[in-house]
This record gives C-alpha cells, sequence and structure tokens, in this order.
C-alpha cells in the first residue's frame, strides 16, 4: 500500500493547518501545505493527491459568514476540478471552517446546484470552545466504524447544523449522509446542551457526500492525537495516544487505495 | 491647529452617496439567536414591550452596478440560499417598509473607522470583475429589526442604540428614515512642511502648545524642545514635534519609572534599573536569553527553541471601546512576540481584566462611563474575536471587580511565543532597506501614546475617538504567515513592530544606532488625505517594521506577495544619526536621535506613603454576621472575584494548535477552576510551558509592598500547583497605577517595586520583562479618583515533563488531604472580611525563607508522582479551595481543622475567632494536595521539615464536611451545592 499523497489547503486566517498536517503524517500521509492562490493558478496541482484536507479556522476572516469567501472562490475557480477529483475517487475532508467551505460550495449536496444544508450561528449566539463525545453512525463514509464512540473538541461560532425542510433530513438519513453524531458520553442520544454544543438538527455533527467519501464535520479530531490532550486524561487511565489519531488513520489508509 | 484636525469629527464628506443597499436577515421562520440575545440585553436596561427582535447584515455596494450584478453578489456572496433573505434597496430609493410593521436601528462605522467586511466583500467584486482595482466602494452596517405590539418611542430607539447596539466613539446611530453613505474621512489639507512656533513662547504658550495638540508634554519638556531648537536656530516642524512627543510619552518612554524619586530620605536614580532590572542582573540566569531590551522577555526551552513571553496593558482605549481597545490590545502584544528577535511563533494568549461590579446601580456610573458589564462583555468579545481568528489558544487569564476600576477598567493582553535560539537577538545595518509590511495607514490611532500617558476625563469619549482602532487579525495573521517564512529564509535582519507611536516609534527605536531616511509619501494608505505627520504617527494596526538588506528585497517581497500581504520599501537606515523625514521630496523633518532619545528631561519626583490607619478587625465568626460557616462557604464561592468565570473561558479558542495539557476548566465536568495552564509546545519533547498569573489589588491600598510580594507569591504557587519547576520560572511585572505625579501614588509605587526585586531575589526568580500603565484616573467634576494600584505578574514556568503534570480536581476516595504551608491571621483585604463588610486587618505577606522552600518541596513531590491532585490557596483561603477540589471531583471531603496548626498574635488572639481565621485567612505559600495512601509516606519525605499536615481525607458520598477544632461539624454541604454556588453567578 503506498503512501497517501495528502494536500491541506490553506488560505488567509486558516490557522488549525498545523495539527492538521501533523495528524495526516502521523497517520502515514506525505503532507503538502498548499495556499489556496497556487492551486487556483495552477488546478492541475490536484491531479497528484488522494486526499484533500480543508482545515479549520477563520478563513478570511469568517467575513459575510463562516467559510463562505473560501467557498465563493472555490466555487468560481475551482468547482470543475473538484467535482472531478471527487468522481475519480479522491477523499475529502473538511473540519469546522473546512465543514463550512464544504456545505458553502454544495459538495455534501445530492444536485450541488440546489443547495439544501446550512451551518448556522450556535444557538447560544455565541463562540463555543468545549469537549464534546461523537458517535459514528452507519453510513455511505467507508472508513467510519459504525457505532464507535469518542471525544473530540469543538471551537465555533457557526456549527449549527439546519436544513431547508424535513424532506432534506430524511434524504441525508436515506442516503446514508448522517456520518457523525453528538452524543453523551456513554455512547446513548444527546440530551440538548452542552452534548449537542449549537443545536444541530437530528444531533448531526458530520455529514458526508453520497458518494462517502467527502466529510465535513465541525469537531476537531486533530486536537486529540496526544494522551494529553483530554481535558480531564489525569482521571482516566493511562492511553498511548488521543482518539484523534485512529480517525485520521483510518482516512489516511482508505485515501490510499484512491487512484492518482 | 494640529488637533483640531486629528480630532475633527465633521461628516463624511465626497463619497458615493447614493449606493445599493442590501440587507441580510435570517429567513423569517427561523430562529434568530443573535436576536434572542438583543431582547435579553433589553429587559437588562428596562426596555418592554420588544416580542421579537432580528439581527440583519447591512451592505452599501456602489450605485454604478446593474440590477442584475447586485442580484447575483446577493445570490453568490451576502445571503445563505437556505437560511437567509436578502432586501435590496436601489440607489436614490427609500427602503421598503419592514414586515409586519417593525422599527429599524441601523448602525454604522464612523468614516476612516476599519472595516476588514467591507474589504473583504470589495476584495470578492474585484474577483468577479464588477469593481475595478484598488477602490473600496463598499461599506457594511448593521440592521436591527425590533418588533411589539406597540411602536417604541423614537428615543427609546435611540436609548437602545446607545446602550447596547452602538459606541458613538466608532459608530454612528441611523434610525430607519436616515440616509446611508459610503463615506470616507475629511481630507487634511496638503500643507508641506509646517513649522510650530517655540522660539518666542513663554511658559503659558508653550504649554497650551503641548495641550492642543494633545501632545501630552510637560512644561519641562517643552522648555528642553525649544532650547534644543533654539540652540539651531530654527523652529521645529510640526513632524518633529510630534515625532519627540510619541518618543517622551509616558508610554514609550516610562518617565516615572526611569526618572528621579526621592522618597523617605532616599534619592533614587532609576526606579527600574534599580529593583527589578537589578534583581534579573543579580540573578544572572544561564537560561535567561533576552531581558528587557527587546518587545518581550526570551527564556531557553528545549530542543534548541526558546520562549518569549510579554504583557501589555490597553486600558484608556478600552475605557472608550472595550471591543476594539482589547482586540488592538491583542493584536498589539502578539506583535510584540512576532516583532522579538527576529520573531516568535504565537502559541498562547493569557488575558486579565479589572473592571466595576457587574452590578453597579446606573445612578453610580459616572457621567461618560460605559457600565462595568458592558465593559467586560466588550472587552472579551474583543480578545475572543481577535486571538480566536489568528489561532491562538487564550488559555490563561483573570478578571478582578473592584468599584475603582468603574472609571478606568484595566485591560491586560499577554502572549507566549517559541522561536529558534539564532532568531533571539536582531540587528539593524546602515544601508539597509526600511520594509513596511502589513495593515496600510489610516488616521486611526492618531495620539494613542500620549493619550494613554494622560488621565481620562467626562469628555474622552468625544475627543479621542481617534485613539481609538479597530483591528483586522485576520490582516495580521498574514502578517504572521509571511513574516515567519521571511525568518527562516533569514530574509531580512531586524524587525519590530508598528504600535504606540505607529512609525515614529517603529522606526525612531531601529534607527537609534544608525540613523534613517523615510519617504512619507510612499507609506500605502487606506483613504488620502493624510498630512504627512498624520502618516507618521498613525497607529494603524497590523503593520510592523523589517529592516531588509538590498540583495534580499526582491527575495522578501515575493515571500510576502505570495501571502496577499502588503509590503512596501518606505526608505533605509543610514548612518547620519539623523531621523529624515521627507513627503514628495521636501524634508518635512529632520531630528537629531541622540536628542530624540536621550534628551528627555528627567525632572525630581517626590514621593510618599502613609497607610491607611484602619484598625484592625480580627476576624469575626461569621456568626457574627448573622452567617454560618455553610453560607459563608457559599457565598463566598459565589463572590464574583472567585465564582466561575466558563462563560468567557468558552468562548476563547484555547485547544487551537492542540498544545493544551493543563486547562482553565478541569475536572469531571470540566468547570472547576485550574491553576494555570500548561502547553506542550514540541511534539518531540515531553517538556511544558506552565502560565499563570497572580495579582491582589484588594491589597494594595492597605500595604503595596505586601501586595507585590503577594502576587508574586500567587503567580508562582499556581505556576507549582500544575507541574511548573520554581528554579525555571521567569515573570512579568505589569504596573497599572494613578497618576504618579502625585506623591502618595508614586510612593506606593517605589514600594511594591521594591518589593519586586525583594522577592525575585528570595525565590531566585528573574523579571524579564515589563510594562507599566500610569495616570490611571478619571476625573468627575473636579475630583480625580486613582485605580487601586494594581500589579500583574505573569509567569511562565518550565514543567520537565507533561506527564506528570497535575490538576486540581479530587481523583480518588480514601486519599489523604494535606495542607502545605502555614496559616496565620492574614485576612486583610480578604473576602471573607469583604463579605462581613469589614475593612483593614493585615495584609497577607509571603514568609521569604520559607516560602522559596514550600514551592521546591511541592514541586519536587509532584515530579516524583507522589500528588493525585494539588491547588493553590487564594482569595477565600482554605474553604474555597477545599470547596472547589470537591465538586472539581465530584467526590465528598472531611476536613478536620483541628489540624490545621493557627499562628496568632500573641495579644490579640481574642480578636481572630481560630477556625475563622483558618477557614478564610489568605496566607500566602500555601497548597492543598491529595495524596494516595501509599504515596503518603514519600510525599511526607518530601515535605519533612516544611509545615505540612494531614487535615482530612476524600470520601465517597459526595459531601464536603468540616470538623472543628472544638470536634462540632461546622459546613456538611452536598458538593452539588456547592457546584451551583461556584456556577450560580454572573454568567455574561
Amino acid at each position: 500500500m503506498s503512501a497517501t499523497r495528502a494536500l491541506v489547503l490553506r488560505a488567509a486566517g486558516i490557522n488549525c493547518d498545523g495539527e492538521t498536517v501533523r495528524a495526516l503524517e502521523l497517520a502515514g500521509a506525505r503532507t503538502d501545505l498548499v495556499h489556496l492562490e497556487r492551486v487556483l493558478e495552477d488546478p492541475a496541482r490536484l491531479d497528484a493527491f488522494s486526499l484533500l484536507v480543508l482545515p479549520g479556522g477563520f478563513s478570511y476572516g469568517d467575513d459575510v459568514a463562516a467559510g463562505r469567501i473560501f467557498g465563493f472562490e472555490l466555487r468560481h475557480g475551482l468547482a470543475r476540478e473538484l467535482r472531478a477529483f471527487v468522481a475519480r475517487g479522491g477523499f475529502v475532508l473538511g473540519v469546522c471552517n473546512g465543514f463550512q467551505v464544504l456545505v458553502d460550495t454544495g459538495l455534501l449536496e445530492v444536485d450541488a446546484g440546489a443547495r439544501t444544508i446550512a451551518l448556522a450561528n450556535n444557538k447560544s449566539a455565541r463562540f463555543e470552545c468545549r469537549w464534546i463525545t461523537l458517535r459514528a453512525e452507519k453510513s455511505a463514509c467507508p472508513w467510519l466504524v459504525a457505532g464507535e464512540v469518542f471525544p473530540a473538541p469543538i471551537a465555533h461560532g457557526e456549527g449549527r447544523l439546519m436544513v431547508r425542510d424535513a424532506a432534506a433530513l430524511a434524504r441525508l438519513e436515506r442516503n446514508g449522509q448522517v456520518a457523525l453524531r453528538y452524543v453523551r458520553e456513554d455512547g446513548t442520544s444527546a440530551r440538548g446542551f452542552p452534548d449537542n454544543p449549537n443545536d444541530s438538527v437530528a444531533d448531526i455533527a458530520g455529514l458526508c457526500d453520497s458518494t462517502g467519501r467527502v466529510l465535513g464535520l465541525m469537531p476537531h479530531p486533530e486536537r486529540n492525537l496526544s494522551p494529553w490532550n483530554h481535558p480531564h486524561w489525569t482521571r482516566l487511565p493511562a492511553r498511548a495516544e488521543g482518539e484523534g489519531l485512529s480517525f485520521y488513520r483510518r482516512l489516511v489508509d482508505a485515501a490510499s487505495l484512491a487512484p492518482v | 491647529m494640529i488637533a483640531s484636525r486629528t480630532r475633527s469629527s465633521s461628516p463624511a464628506t465626497g463619497a458615493a452617496a447614493n449606493a445599493w443597499r442590501v440587507e441580510v436577515f435570517r429567513r423569517a421562520d427561523l430562529s434568530d439567536p443573535d436576536g434572542e440575545r438583543l431582547i435579553a440585553a433589553l429587559t437588562e436596561i428596562g426596555v418592554a414591550g420588544v416580542v421579537r427582535a432580528r439581527a440583519g447584515k447591512g451592505y452599501l455596494l456602489p450605485g454604478t452596478l446593474a440590477r442584475a450584478d447586485v442580484d447575483r453578489v446577493c445570490r453568490e456572496l451576502l445571503a445563505d440560499p437556505v437560511l437567509d433573505e436578502a432586501r435590496i434597496t436601489a440607489p436614490g430609493e427609500s427602503p421598503a417598509t419592514p414586515s409586519r410593521g417593525a422599527q429599524r436601528i441601523l448602525v454604522s462605522k464612523k468614516p476612516g473607522v476599519m472595516d476588514p467586511v467591507a474589504l473583504t466583500v470589495a476584495r470578492a467584486l474585484r474577483r468577479i470583475g464588477l469593481v475595478a482595482e484598488d477602490s473600496i466602494p463598499v461599506a457594511t452596517f448593521q440592521a436591527w429589526e425590533l418588533e411589539g405590539p406597540a411602536r417604541l418611542a423614537r428615543a427609546t430607539l435611540e436609548h437602545i442604540g446607545r446602550e447596547i447596539l452602538s459606541n458613538e466613539v466608532i459608530e454612528d446611530l441611523h434610525l430607519d428614515d436616515d440616509a446611508l453613505k459610503i463615506a470616507l474621512p475629511p481630507a487634511s489639507p496638503r500643507h508641506g512642511v509646517v513649522h510650530v512656533a517655540l522660539g518666542a513662547a513663554d511658559d503659558e504658550r508653550l504649554l497650551a502648545i503641548s495641550r492642543d495638540g494633545a501632545l501630552s508634554l510637560s512644561l519641562v519638556e517643552m522648555r528642553a524642545i525649544r532650547d534644543h531648537y533654539k540652540a539651531q536656530g530654527r523652529e521645529p516642524t510640526i513632524a518633529e514635534l510630534e515625532t519627540i512627543a510619541q518618543t517622551w510619552s509616558e508610554h514609550c518612554k516610562h518617565k516615572t519609572f526611569c526618572g528621579v524619586i526621592e522618597f523617605r530620605g532616599e534619592r533614587i536614580d532609576n526606579l527600574l534599573k534599580h529593583t527589578i532590572k537589578a534583581a534579573t542582573l543579580e540573578l544572572a540566569k544561564p537560561w535567561c536569553v533576552s531581558v528587557f531590551h527587546d518587545n518581550a522577555g526570551v527564556i531557553a526551552f528545549d530542543r534548541g527553541q526558546d520562549l518569549a513571553f510579554k504583557v501589555e496593558t490597553h486600558n484608556h482605549p478600552s475605557a472608550l471601546d472595550p471591543y476594539g481597545g482589547a482586540g488592538t490590545g491583542v493584536g498589539g502584544v502578539i506583535r510584540d512576540i512576532l516583532g522579538v528577535g527576529l520573531g516568535a511563533r504565537p502559541i498562547a494568549n493569557t488575558d486579565a481584566f479589572f473592571v466595576g461590579p457587574v452590578d453597579l446601580p446606573p445612578e453610580k456610573l459616572p457621567k461618560g462611563c460605559l457600565h462595568p458589564r458592558r465593559i467586560l462583555r466588550g472587552v472579551v468579545a474583543g480578545v475572543r474575536d481577535y486571538g480566536n481568528r489568528m489561532g491562538i489558544p487564550t488559555v490563561d487569564g483573570g478578571v478582578w471587580f473592584h468599584e475603582g476600576y468603574v472609571g478606568n477598567p484595566l485591560v491586560y493582553c499577554g502572549t507566549v511565543g517559541i522561536l529558534p535560539h539564532w532568531a533571539a537577538e536582531k540587528s539593524v545595518e546602515a544601508g539597509d532597506l526600511i520594509l513596511l509590511v502589513g495593515g496600510r495607514t489610516g488616521r486611526d490611532g492618531i495620539h494613542g501614546a500620549t493619550f494613554s500617558s494622560a488621565e481620562l476625563h467626562e469628555d474622552s469619549e468625544t475627543l479621542s475617538g481617534t485613539a481609538v482602532q479597530i483591528g483586522d487579525a485576520i490582516a495580521e495573521k498574514r502578517v504572521l504567515d509571511a513574516l515567519l517564512q521571511a525568518r527562516d529564509r533569514r530574509l531580512y535582519r531586524g524587525v519590530t513592530d508598528c504600535g504606540a507611536g505607529g512609525l515614529s516609534s517603529a522606526v525612531g527605536e531601529m534607527a537609534e544606532a544608525t540613523g534613517a531616511e523615510v519617504d512619507l509619501d510612499t507609506v500605502p494608505l487606506k483613504y488620502p488625505g493624510l498630512a504627512p505627520e498624520e502618516i507618521w504617527i498613525s497607529e494603524a494596526q497590523e503593520r510592523m517594521v523589517l529592516a531588509v538588506p538590498p540583495e534580499k528585497l526582491a527575495e522578501i517581497l515575493a515571500v510576502f506577495r505570495a501571502e496577499d500581504c502588503e509590503a512596501t520599501v518606505i526608505g533605509k537606515f543610514v548612518a547620519t544619526g539623523r531621523l529624515a523625514l521627507r513627503d514628495h521630496g521636501e524634508v518635512v523633518g529632520d531630528l537629531d536621535l541622540r536628542f530624540l532619545h536621550d534628551g528627555t528631561p528627567r525632572p525630581v519626583r517626590k514621593a510618599s506613603f502613609t497607610p491607611p490607619s484602619l484598625p484592625d478587625p480580627g476576624c469575626p465568626a461569621p456568626a457574627s454576621a448573622g452567617l454560618d460557616h455553610a453560607r459563608a462557604c457559599l457565598a463566598l464561592l459565589a463572590s464574583p472575584d472567585i465564582a466561575s468565570k466558563e462563560w468567557i473561558v468558552r468562548q476563547y479558542d484555547h485547544e487551537v494548535q492542540g498544545m493544551a495539557v493543563q486547562k482553565a476548566l478541569a475536572g469531571a465536568r470540566k468547570d472547576a477552576p485550574g491553576d494555570a495552564a500548561v502547553l506542550k509546545p514540541l511534539p518531540d519533547s515531553p517538556m511544558g510551558a506552565a502560565i499563570a498569573c497572580g495579582a491582589s489589588p484588594r491589597y494594595g491600598a492597605l500595604d503595596p509592598a505586601a501586595m507585590a510580594l503577594a502576587a508574586i507569591d500567587e503567580a508562582l504557587r499556581n505556576a507549582v500547583a500544575v507541574g511548573g519547576d520554581p528554579d525555571r520560572t521567569a515573570i512579568l511585572d505589569n504596573f497599572s497605577w494613578g497618576n504618579c505625579d502625585k506623591e502618595d501614588r508614586l510612593g506606593s509605587l517605589v514600594l511594591a517595586a521594591k518589593a519586586c526585586k525583594e522577592a525575585a531575589l528570595a525565590y531566585g526568580t528573574p523579571f524579564i520583562s515589563g510594562k507599566d500603565s500610569l495616570n490611571n484616573e478619571y476625573r468627575v467634576g473636579g475630583e480625580s479618583r486613582s485605580i487601586p494600584p494594581t500589579l500583574l505578574i505573569s509567569a511562565l514556568a518550565i514543567v520537565p515533563d507533561v506527564a506528570r503534570t497535575v490538576s486540581m480536581d479530587l481523583k480518588a476516595p480514601g486519599s489523604r488531604l494535606y495542607l502545605v504551608g502555614s496559616t496565620g491571621a492574614d485576612l486583610g483585604g480578604s473576602h471573607y472580611l469583604d463579605l462581613l463588610g469589614l475593612e483593614g486587618g493585615r495584609v497577607p505577606r509571603p514568609d521569604l525563607q520559607l516560602a522559596p522552600k514550600l514551592l521546591r518541596a511541592v514541586h519536587a513531590a509532584i515530579r516524583a508522582g507522589t500528588v493525585r491532585a494539588c491547588h493553590d490557596l487564594s482569595e477565600g483561603g482554605l474553604a474555597v479551595a477545599a470547596a472547589e477540589m470537591a465538586f472539581g471531583g465530584a467526590l465528598g471531603l472531611e476536613l478536620d481543622l483541628g489540624k490545621v496548626v493557627l499562628e496568632l498574635p500573641p495579644a490579640r488572639e481574642k480578636a481572630f475567632d481560630p477556625d475563622a481565621t483558618r477557614l478564610y485567612s489568605q496566607s500566602c505559600s500555601r497548597f492543598l494536595i491529595e495524596v494516595a495512601e501509599g504515596s503518603a509516606a514519600a510525599f511526607e519525605r518530601a515535605l519533612s521539615g516544611l509545615p505540612c499536615a494531614a487535615i482530612g481525607r476524600t470520601t465517597t458520598d459526595g459531601r464536603l464536611r468540616i470538623r472543628g477544632s472544638h470536634g462540632g461539624v461546622l459546613v456538611d454541604l452536598d458538593v452539588e451545592e456547592l457546584r451551583r454556588a461556584f456556577l450560580g453567578s454572573f454568567q455574561g
């Protein structure tokens, strides 16, 4: 199995590129960190990679809306190439701001032209930074292990998943696009805030597209790589690594099988 | 003259009056959290009758666009297709009446106030070819819609606008029938070189020139300047006078700390040199890499990397505009870190606020002041939005509340950075080019340095608007991204940030050893019409100055271009010893750098101090105030200084960069107060960095020396409590004092500074950097009120192995609980006496012989792995620390006060109820430590010979039970009740 080539796309205001690159490299990917402008100048750069990662941050200050400008740039400068990248079997991960960008581009929609999904400001109307618990759901995403429960921090002001209508939500469920849910620490369903920190519909924390190869989530598994990241690791039995590392390992392994 | 122009708030001119107006609201059928928050705020200021509020984002787009273009911009850029609805008003038309007869309040930025969103939108419009390069034809505003059964009076709408939605320092308020304009600030007439007539000026005239020009120069200083130019046979130009005013300002020059002081028969020539710096020099720690002379202090870390640390104050701007003031405070201290040595990567922020009581009755609010509640929310939001956008975790800090801060809040912003050891020093050589990078220059922050060196007064708000700035965090992130690449490619020799005084200070400092020529007309501007001296002293944010060898220019310009960050050569360093300023070739200033830096007169100041003569109230039992110990404990946990700050911590991204090992919120429910933050900066090193702070503003008025000692002791024990090594700890001093021209203020400053030296030497802990902010006074009517003298101590401690760090929450039932350190009658300035409404008493003062031994022993025990949990005793004493550890661990705890050794002053014993003193005394250098039964022997060995007593055990029953020294149960409370008390107060 040849090493996965991962491309981490950054832009002004992206600020989780450091821990994201670290996660991918620890997981075995050969990782390039490249500025969006370089790829807009030369979209063919994408061809060398089987995994594209949009990290967290405040791209362009999240001016107008979170991820809007980054999404606008992709929609105008890279839309065709991105669809081709996914079509040829490439994997895409968007974390936090990256998830907001993915939603904005329509890559997670069945019909990219008609948006039905959005990430709105948190119900608390506040930026929230706290650790939450995730459960991987039975979904189209080939590399998540359904039923697995793991902790990760969230840090966002606009992470409240909303859908156009009930039909849109039903379609997400039907297509197996609901990949990750906020749950309680014991893995049972969330009971409102703070389990579900932003009041996302149906406790949804992460969505994939219908192919399963494009995944976006609000929480930050890349901030839980070491045994000492967890907020009360001093209360836990000794761990060899943070739970976020296996998340990235599975992604990188899955992407290593993708054609380049 | 200068002043009347720079302070101008005349109406906007010359801009596109008729623009497309777009307002984007949430779809009417969706919830609008911001609107709901507004309704809550309305009830707070007593406005009833609003049942629904909606927050809209407003944009003014160029009137030249076609309707189809505007539709497209809304669809593709401004409005979310799922969430939003956009209302478009054509140029000249008046906006459609809002739905359901809602009333609208609009808030727009004043001309020239930074509008990052407008710049971003304009950039996007350029991207799709709708507007030309380099024009800024876009403005933004907030649109609020209020609905209720009855229409609100116009006066009520204005009240809401002023109290909640806008700040008249930087924003204009409109009710819906007002027209909105895309506006630019008034232009200053181009005037080339202008001289200021000092030669013939008498003292009165000199003072008038200083005052009218907002120069904050004293008579002695104005005379020195006059005589300097007389000797040269000419008058100074405006640019020269402004440069001198900036450089000589208290803010930049620290004239008080470095001046001559007469105190109790002693003549102190340079207080800073003889106290704080002297201690560092004497300690001569080999791991101190760079102290005092750069933008931050630097200590050695690991793997060839050093750590830099700096804390700044941003008090006066935050008083006028809490959001912008705190935001630019954060931005400024981050630039200090980017500008230390050849630049460090920021890895953590720390912030401390001192504000008035959030429940201050409106009638007690002095004219021209913002309410403490609004100030605190504003500074928290400012720190949040700047720090979070920069991707720097805000990991530590504190908030203190006191009536003395109502007119003059204190905002401290600190940043820690990491840099390779080779990059710790900088230089400048004649022939290097002066490269200005980052944001553009506008008329913002004019006279910030001189303004922050003067006293606040009722009209500060209206007069000093230009001293306030709005930051653009992403502009600074671009600088960070580009600068560190250029550093690692060694493309420049020196760097510093543009802070107070703008280019005049930055270039003036860098050129001190050489000289410089600057062409002011080459500085990129936000808008036309700035006079040369305005360009020179503007404190526009997000700018830094580099010294670039000519042969590296092309390469460094390419690096900055690739990050979309502007970089411009504005002059060069030359070996003339002079600072030459040109505007379109014309010389508008030519200063002798020796006079600029060394010509400051050093007047002799007198200092005195008489401690307030308050009787010592002792320590009565709570019964004296109709309380029992249980209710006293609950009341202390709920008191503002002690109660949970979770609402603040959660708004800060404290996890970004993935380095946080110990955090501000600890325990089973992540809601107990950690003592300090620990970061693990290097993936390949087990070492960590602990960041802690200490302050005790309630002690200062009683005993400034003891306050300083106590603050240092607190910062150190916080760092040690999580695993920091007291022998590898450096500290920063940040003094915020009143007007030190007044003898009593200066006297307490001297006492505090001397105590700093004493403590630094005793603990073996060097100061590596610091800052003082004086003149923190507020004038109401004729009377000038000083803040309580406030010393913030920030500590940066090396942690040998992060795997051995500990948190403060109890871990398991059946452990022993040890009290380390000695407990005495130290209730002066304590929260317990405050609760009882009593004043006076002996202020806690660490035993400088014993304290260092205690810190080292506790560290050794933690390092040896014998400690399960460790918490320092500070505000509220033993009672509060025990309660926090118990609910932190969701475990029970039994304490026996009979085991607590108490030292009372002979002859006054009767005044002190023994058990109340044991529970609430705030004696320094104490820890509460959980130790597993099996580790008890090893732990006791580590503490042998030091005051250390096993005073309790952890239990399974979830109750805090405290037995008095005579056996009776004084406290028996469910830990969940303690938690509720701690979490129950003001949460924003």
